[in-house]
């Protein structure tokens, strides 16, 4: 990339100066365009359609009668300016268009021009503006600088959501030919296959067969990683990246090992084997129902009481916000357990129960801070109570370590700066914008880091953890800085039977012994 | 004749007013909101949503995390607004409301914090680079239009006093449509003016965040996904 993030700007040590504005800095970042066949396995035209401006139209004209949400935020913004400097991207680019309420604005002055009276009759007036290629580019540009992380709607005086705004754009610009390939593609994988890397049923039994291994070497416990076996209690999804990636599969361990000293009766399924749905980053209400009925195909077929999310950000949000409505309702579930469950809310019962013997010490040579994905914090909740979602984690990781800290309060739990990897934007093409959006979490890293020692961060995340992987390095960390929260809990479980350190664990305080 | 101009005209505003409100209260109130976006941590019971809601609207509580500058101009801004439209109350009442009479001397000085309030306001529209590169002409001209009724309404108070005997005799005629005269002096047709037009621009311009509010899904859907489908 010609465009590469300016070190010395970036890894300085005062937290998050609000930067003057560069004008057009990124109007050149955009990803790639999704290629006919993909655009059409979706039932989006192959390419850009000749009558774009009036098919652009009509679309929006229908998406602001089916989402109120839509319609209330493109009347309700008086330019007050609060949101103009929570975004990460406008941060870390200084690109006014990427300020939540400019980016907003992108299609604001659409919806003036075409569809309220003042912009009719008077454009100059009131900013609106003809949707010309220009505008187009800047949308296709911009809608992909947006993570979706919902940090400006926290600070906007009427909750203004730009991550609907930006769902709303995508979802026009898939309609129009105009689709983005990282996306898309990867939903014709999971129509096709099942997951979002296209990993064939056998090569998932394969790689399940090995970490079976890896785990008996490790602990000389026969821990299984069950693949579509009919009758299990609990069906676990989570995002295929905790097949194979790092960090990711030392937390898909931790949970095998957490259901293994539950005793509880789980199972993956090939069909779903999947807990991302990335078509809640396109907008398409179609596209993530139909995802989303996967999952409740796979509980069925499978005979399952239960459903268990791994790692995910926007998985968890998906599940937790929307899954009841889009597949729902779950009623042939055990309702004695939410629907659905966040593995962090399953480990975190056995804890207080206290059915889990954690070690702590066996994560003693790592200082801890726990970065909230924002899609957990500001779109979803854990446990049953508001803001769950902060304590959980952070009570699983203070059970199984002794060191941790968090990053400056106005950057996590509500306020967390998004990773800058979300949304859709996980790809190399967008390595650029990822690179800069990651700069406010970055420094407030680098804080803790510098005044506590911090020698790690953990994620409950796929994205954010492949996102961390690659870019924490441009910031002078390392890639395996990041890590899985269910990595500590690997960590620190002693398992039944478990050798430690040449002994053979037998329980000795029934108290905590598991039923 | 001026009066008449200006009755018909009141009519006029008053009826664009609440024609166009209803009417766009009525696309927010019937437009599906298919799934729940609440911004969390939400509420998890709909008492705590108006709980939520509430200190939005009364104290801003969002824009307060925001940013605090904002936040002060703003909320002294309405909340002066609200006193100034409460002491109004009287030329529209005989006998005047205990509460109203109670409520006059803040009112009036409440006149002079709108007027701050406004200036800081555009002062920062223009100052702050940010927030002058996403102003349109209309939010310029907006808070000129509410800066021209509060210093037309005070120097009517302070400069030049007008004849309000009179000036509520004939609200009161529009009210009971018994027409009175209107006084024609000059500060108070262009304070009336000013607030007709600001009555007819409501419904079409980002006065609408006032009703939008109330619809915001991210600020008043209760967060129990898991035990209510959509
Ligand atoms: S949703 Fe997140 S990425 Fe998008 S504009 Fe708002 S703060 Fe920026
Ligand atoms: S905070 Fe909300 S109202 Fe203010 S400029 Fe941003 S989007 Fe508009």
């Amino acid at each position: 990339m010609n465009n590469v993030v300016d070190h010395d700007t970036l890894t300085i040590n005062t937290l998050i100066d609000i930067p003057t504005l560069k004008k057009g800095a990124m109007k050149d970042s955009a990803p790639y365009v999704a290629a006919p066949e993909f655009q059409q396995a979706l039932g989006f035209p192959g390419e850009l359609v000749d009558d774009w401006q009036a098919r652009a139209i009509e679309k929006f004209g229908e998406l602001l009668k089916k989402s109120r949400a839509l319609q209330v935020y493109m009347d309700s913004c008086v330019k007050c300016g609060a949101c103009t400097d929570k975004c990460h991207y406008f941060l870390g680019s200084s690109d006014p268009k990427n300020m939540p309420v400019a980016r907003q604005d992108l299609l604001r002055k659409i919806y003036r021009r075409y569809f309220t009276f003042a912009g009719k009759y008077f454009p100059r007036l009131v900013g609106a503006e003809d949707l010309t290629e220009a505008v187009l580019d800047d949308w296709y540009s911009y809608f992909h600088q947006c993570s979706q992380c919902r940090r400006c709607s926290v600070y906007c005086p009427y909750g203004i959501d730009t991550a609907e705004i930006s769902m709303a754009a995508r979802e026009i610009m898939d309609h129009i030919g105009k689709g983005q390939k990282y996306c898309n593609e990867i939903l014709g994988k999971v129509h096709k296959i099942g997951n979002n890397l296209g990993l064939p049923v056998a090569a998932l039994i394969n790689t399940v067969e090995d970490l079976e291994e890896d785990l008996e070497e490790e602990t000389g416990v026969t821990v299984r990683l069950p693949v579509d076996e009919k009758g299990a209690d609990i069906l676990l999804v989570t995002p295929s990246a905790d097949f194979f990636a790092e960090p990711h599969v030392d937390g898909l361990m931790g949970y095998a090992k957490v259901f293994h000293q539950a005793g509880v009766s789980w199972t993956i399924s090939s069909y779903a084997s999947e807990a991302a749905n990335f078509a809640l980053f396109i907008g398409s209400y179609e596209q993530m129902k139909l995802v989303a009925e996967r999952i409740r195909k796979a509980a069925e077929d499978l005979g399952v009481k239960r459903i268990i999310f791994g790692e995910c950000g926007h998985a968890w949000r998906v599940a937790y916000s929307f899954l009841n409505t889009l597949a729902g309702p779950f009623d042939f579930l055990d309702a004695a357990y939410p629907i659905p469950q966040h593995i962090c809310e399953f480990t975190w019962d056995l804890i207080e129960k206290g059915e889990l013997r954690l070690d702590k010490s066996a994560n003693d040579h790592m200082t801890l801070t726990f970065h909230d994905s924002c899609n957990v914090a500001r779109g979803s909740r854990m446990g049953d109570y508001p803001g769950g979602q902060f304590e959980i984690p952070r009570a699983i990781i203070r059970a199984c370590c002794n060191n941790f800290v968090d990053m400056a309060a106005d950057t996590i739990k509500e306020g967390t700066f998004c990773c800058g990897g979300g949304g859709g934007l996980l790809t190399d093409d967008l390595i650029d914008i990822r690179t800069r959006g990651a700069a406010p979490r970055m420094q407030a890293l680098q804080d803790v880091v510098t005044d506590h020692g911090v020698t790690h961060m953990v994620a409950i995340c796929a994205i954010c953890k492949s996102q961390f992987a690659k870019v924490m390095p441009t910031y002078g960390f390392a890639m395996d800085n990041v890590v899985s929260l269910h990595q500590l809990v690997s960590n620190a479980i002693v398992l039944d039977g478990q050798n430690v350190n040449g002994v053979e664990h037998t329980d000795l305080d029934p108290g905590s012994q598991a039923q | 004749m001026l009066s008449t101009i200006y009755a018909v005209l009141f009519y006029i505003a008053m009826a664009v007013f609440t024609v166009g409100l209803v009417y766009r209260i009525r696309l927010y109130a019937r437009t599906p909101a298919p799934l729940k976006i609440p911004t969390t941590p939400a509420p998890v019971t709909r008492s705590g949503v108006v709980l939520r809601m509430a200190k939005e609207v009364v104290f801003f509580e969002s824009l307060f995390k925001a940013n605090k500058w904002i936040w002060l101009f703003g909320w002294v801004f309405h909340v002066a607004l609200l006193l100034v439209l409460i002491r109004h109350l009287r030329y529209f009442t005989e006998p005047v409301w205990w509460w109203v009479k109670w409520a006059q001397p803040f009112g009036l000085y409440a006149g002079f914090a709108l007027l701050g309030g406004l200036f800081a306001l555009w002062v920062r529209r223009i100052a702050v680079e940010r927030i002058r590169y996403i102003s349109a002409p209309s939010d310029h001209l907006m808070l000129l239009l509410l800066i021209g009724i509060g210093i037309s309404g005070l120097m009517m108070k302070f400069v030049a006093h007008t004849d309000i005997v009179a000036l509520k005799a004939f609200v009161l005629g529009l009210v009971y449509f018994s027409w009175q005269p209107l006084p024609a002096d000059p500060l108070l047709l262009i304070h009336l003016g000013l607030v007709l037009v600001l009555m007819i621009i409501f419904p079409f311009s980002k006065l609408l965040h006032a009703p939008g509010l109330f619809f915001s899904p991210s600020r008043n859907q209760v967060d129990n996904p898991r035990e209510q489908r959509g």
